[in-house]
Formats: C-alpha cells, structure tokens, sequence
C-alpha cells in the first residue's frame, strides 16, 4: 500500500495554532471552557493545544476520556480500552472542548459525547479535528478543523505531531 | 482470546497484564458517581453456585450489573436438581433460554471445564473444588500492583502464603498468578496441610518468613472442618504457630501489606483487629474484586459475538426437543 504524506510537521504546528485562536474568538476568551482529549488520538492533540491556548491567553484544564465502553460496535469487533479516563475538573456548566485527531464516521464522537454524560451537565460540548476525512455515519459536524482531507472510505489515516500520513 | 476464564494457567501472562489493565478502567467507572456503563448492555450472566459464597456471587452480580448486563442466579438448592435433574440438563435448559456467560461455583474440581463442553456461552470458573479460583487471584495481584504502584510487574516481589495450602483453590491460583508476574512466593503451612506434591519453596517458620523481610503476607482461611480431620491438634496452637498475632503483626515492616481472601476467622488466622493493621487491604480485596470481575466479563463477553443469546440459531436444535415428552 503507497503512502502519501499530506501535512508536515510545520502544517500541523500552524493548524494548532490556528485551532487554539478560533477556540478562544469563538468563546469570545476561555471562562469556562476546559479541553477533553479522545483516547488515544486525541490526547496528544488536546495537550498541544493545552499548551498553545497557555502560550496565547491563558492555561485552562485538559483532561482525556475513553469512550471504548459506551461504543456500539462492542462485540462486533474488538474493542478495548486504551487508557483510563482522566478528568480532574467539574465539567458542570463547563464549555467543553472535545479532541479528537481523525473525525471519520462519527461514531467515537457519539461514544465519547455519551461517556462525558456520566461526569456532569456541560453548558456546551465542541468538536475540534485535526483532520476531517469525511463519510460521517452520524449526524456529528465539527466546530474546529486543522485540515478538510477528502479520502476514500477504506484507505487509513494516520495523524501525529510528526504530521499526517494517508496509506 | 479463549471465550472462557478457567485457570490462571489458561489465561496466562498476556492474558493477566490485559484483565489488570482492563480492570484499571473500570476502577475509574467505579469511582464515579454513577458507576455504570453501557458496554454490556443485551447480554446475560448467569451466576450457578453449587457451594455457598457471599462476597463471589455479589461481586459477580454488581460487576455484571455495572457493564448493564442482566443477570439471573440459579438458586441450587430451589432447582429442579432436586428433583433428580442432572448437572448436564440443568445447564442446557438455561442455556436454550439465551445466556451469554456462566459463572460457576461447584465443589468439584474440573466442573466449570463440563460446563464450558456443554454449552457456546462464555464460562467463568468462580471456584472448583481444591483446584482454582482464577477470579480471586486476579483481584489479589490486582489489589498488590495498585497499593504498593507495581504496574510493570512483581519481579523481586516476596510473597508469603500462609494456612492450609492443601485445601486451598486460591493458593494455588493466587500462587500461579503471582509467580506469572515474577514474584517469589513461599508457601508456610504445617506439613500437614501443604499437597503432597510441593513444587513450591515451602516451611512451617512463620517467625523466619517475617524476620527475613516480607512484601505481601497472604493469610488464608484456617478451615474449621479440618479440625475434626486431626490435621491440626487445635486452633489455638494453629494461632500460635501460623497466626496473625499483634507480637508478629509489630514484628512486619510497616510497608508490607496483610492479605485476606476472606471471609476471615476472628481469632484463628488473623488474631488482631484488622483495623489496627495498617497494612491489610482486605477492604481493597473485596471493592477491587469488582473492578476486576467487569474486566473478566468485558474482556470474554466483548469478543464472544457467537454466544447462546442469539435464541434463533440456538432453540430449535437444542431445547425444541426436551419440550415435548
């Protein structure tokens, strides 16, 4: 299988950047706005924009949540749990800013969307992507976008701090 | 993946490092609030206990419950067993009625490996006989690399097993999953008590263990019926020789931890207040054992697709028959 590289490590740099300056315009600042990483992807994501939204404004809560017990595929594939689920703040009224690497069907988001019900009421749930690949299966579109990758369904996409890789 | 937990031994390494690493999420689901999740939601476990238990058939039950499994208890001594039913039949029946996972207690060694030929549905060996109690070991190695934080492994780790090994299932499997994380394990009993067969480093020292320095000191429970077995002269001098007394438990350094399958007999094995031990997890036992049990479930339930539940595929072959007399 050919592989093509589609984003540098610089590309990614600048989409993070990018990303952490829309997360703060669009909540006119950060009151109450914490980031939730998707294990595993988004975690690493999540801690880079961590990092950059502390570099611009301010440093806010970053936490991750495994979503692997609340997905609908259990039992139709393996499904197991990458890592423990850490969220250390009150996501009460909080407006959340939900990372993942890779948006594809939609599915992980809707897992991780009910998983994060069981820690409390958000005032708001967003969506932030490195790359959306298109050929959603569920009625789920992101607020923030590193990069609009259009892919055919079976082909693999591969996202680091390293750059993006589809094979 | 085997669609089972019959041993330790069948589990083995890879399979033990994946159910503690498992039962770490659902330590996490049971500290929330609202300790529940979906990821079982449609299956059935069916909890069968021939031989009385407390803390196992609960811990199964609210391990099931929390994956939103639903759960039925066959209640032995209610059962059409009594009426001559054979062990074979009366699984078959609950099986045709869709169960995905069986949870076995029986007094025999080998009856959950039957019940596992007998059926598509997952089996869990909750204790057989003098042989295994996979479970209970799992939540003992458990609760070890979460007090004292050994999450790479038990290299170097001395462990001490003390009471009648001979009739102990969990000896011997808390002994095999120790070992399999790379513990050294002695086992202290009075010879009377240790199986004929010992491939373990064994004695009858406790005071020697204890000097020698000891990480974990798992105490096991002193079997009243063995008394009548002569295999002890009497419980007081079993205290003496193999008890948790306050003049040995002042001897432990303060970092080893005291272990306990339960339930415990006041004044036999552990003669001290086990509140006044700070280092027994006994408690920890019992709430891990929990954690590790919805590990147990997920990890066979998650990857068994084919199991009895699809009553379709499954009623007209096996149960249609045994209807009609």
């Amino acid at each position: 299988m050919s592989e093509k590289r589609v984003l540098e490590p610089d590309d990614v740099r600048r989409a993070v950047t990018r990303m952490a300056h829309e997360i703060i315009e669009r909540n006119q600042g950060l009151d109450g706005v914490v980031l939730i990483g998707v294990q595993s992807g988004g975690v690493w994501l999540a801690s880079a924009l961590g990092a950059e939204i502390a570099r611009i404004d301010s440093a806010i809560p970053v936490g991750s949540i495994d979503a692997s017990l609340y997905r609908d595929d259990i039992g139709l594939r393996p499904v197991h749990p990458a890592a423990v689920s850490d969220i250390d703040f009150d996501v009460d009224g909080a407006t959340i800013v939900l990372i993942d690497d890779v948006l594809f069907t939609g599915r992980t988001v809707r897992a991780a969307l009910d998983a994060l019900g069981e820690y409390g009421r958000p005032k708001a749930v967003q969506l932030a992507v490195l790359v959306d690949r298109g050929h959603r299966e569920l009625p789920i579109r992101p607020d923030f976008i590193g990069k609009n990758l259009p892919t055919s369904g079976d082909e693999s996409v591969s996202v680091t701090a390293d750059g993006v890789v589809i094979s | 993946m085997s669609r089972s937990l019959l041993s330790i031994e069948e589990l083995g390494v890879d399979g033990v490092q994946r159910v503690l690493e498992l039962a770490d999420t659902m330590a996490e689901v049971n500290r929330r609030p609202n300790p529940k999740v979906p990821a079982l939601r449609g299956r059935t476990v069916c909890n069968v206990f021939f031989e009385d238990s407390t803390r196992t058939r609960l811990s199964f039950e609210t391990a099931a419950k929390r994956l939103s499994a639903d759960t039925m208890t066959f209640a032995v001594s209610q059962s059409s067993l009594n009426k001559g039913e054979s062990f074979r039949d009366s699984i078959e029946t609950i099986a045709a009625m869709g169960v995905d996972a069986f949870v076995i207690r029986h007094a025999s060694a080998g009856a959950p490996w039957l019940v596992e030929d007998w059926t598509t549905a997952s089996v869990v060996n909750a204790g057989d006989g003098w042989h295994a109690h996979p479970t209970q070991a799992l939540l003992d190695v458990y609760t070890v690399r979460v007090a004292l934080n050994r999450t790479a492994g038990f290299d170097g780790l001395r462990v001490a097993v003390v009471g009648d090994i001979k009739h102990s299932r969990v000896a011997r499997s808390t002994t095999t999953a120790f070992k399999a994380l790379g513990a050294d394990v002695i086992w202290v009993a009075p010879t009377t008590l240790l199986p004929p067969v010992v491939g373990e480093t064994a004695t009858d020292r406790l005071d020697d263990v204890i000097g020698d320095g000891v990480d974990v000191l798992y105490m096991l429970r002193m079997q009243n019926e063995r008394m009548t077995e002569a295999l002890v002269p009497n419980l007081r001098e079993y205290t003496a020789r193999f008890g948790l007394t306050p003049r040995r438990a002042a001897c432990l350094a303060p970092s080893t931890i005291v272990m306990h399958p339960g339930p415990v007999n006041r004044g036999v094995e552990i003669a001290i207040d086990l509140g006044e031990l700070p280092g027994s997890v006994v408690k920890q036992q019992v709430t891990n054992g929990i954690s590790v049990r919805m590990a147990v479930l997920y990890d066979l339930l998650s990857a068994n697709p084919n199991s009895t539940s699809d009553i379709e595929i499954n009623d007209d072959v096996a149960a249609a028959p045994k209807e009609h007399p």
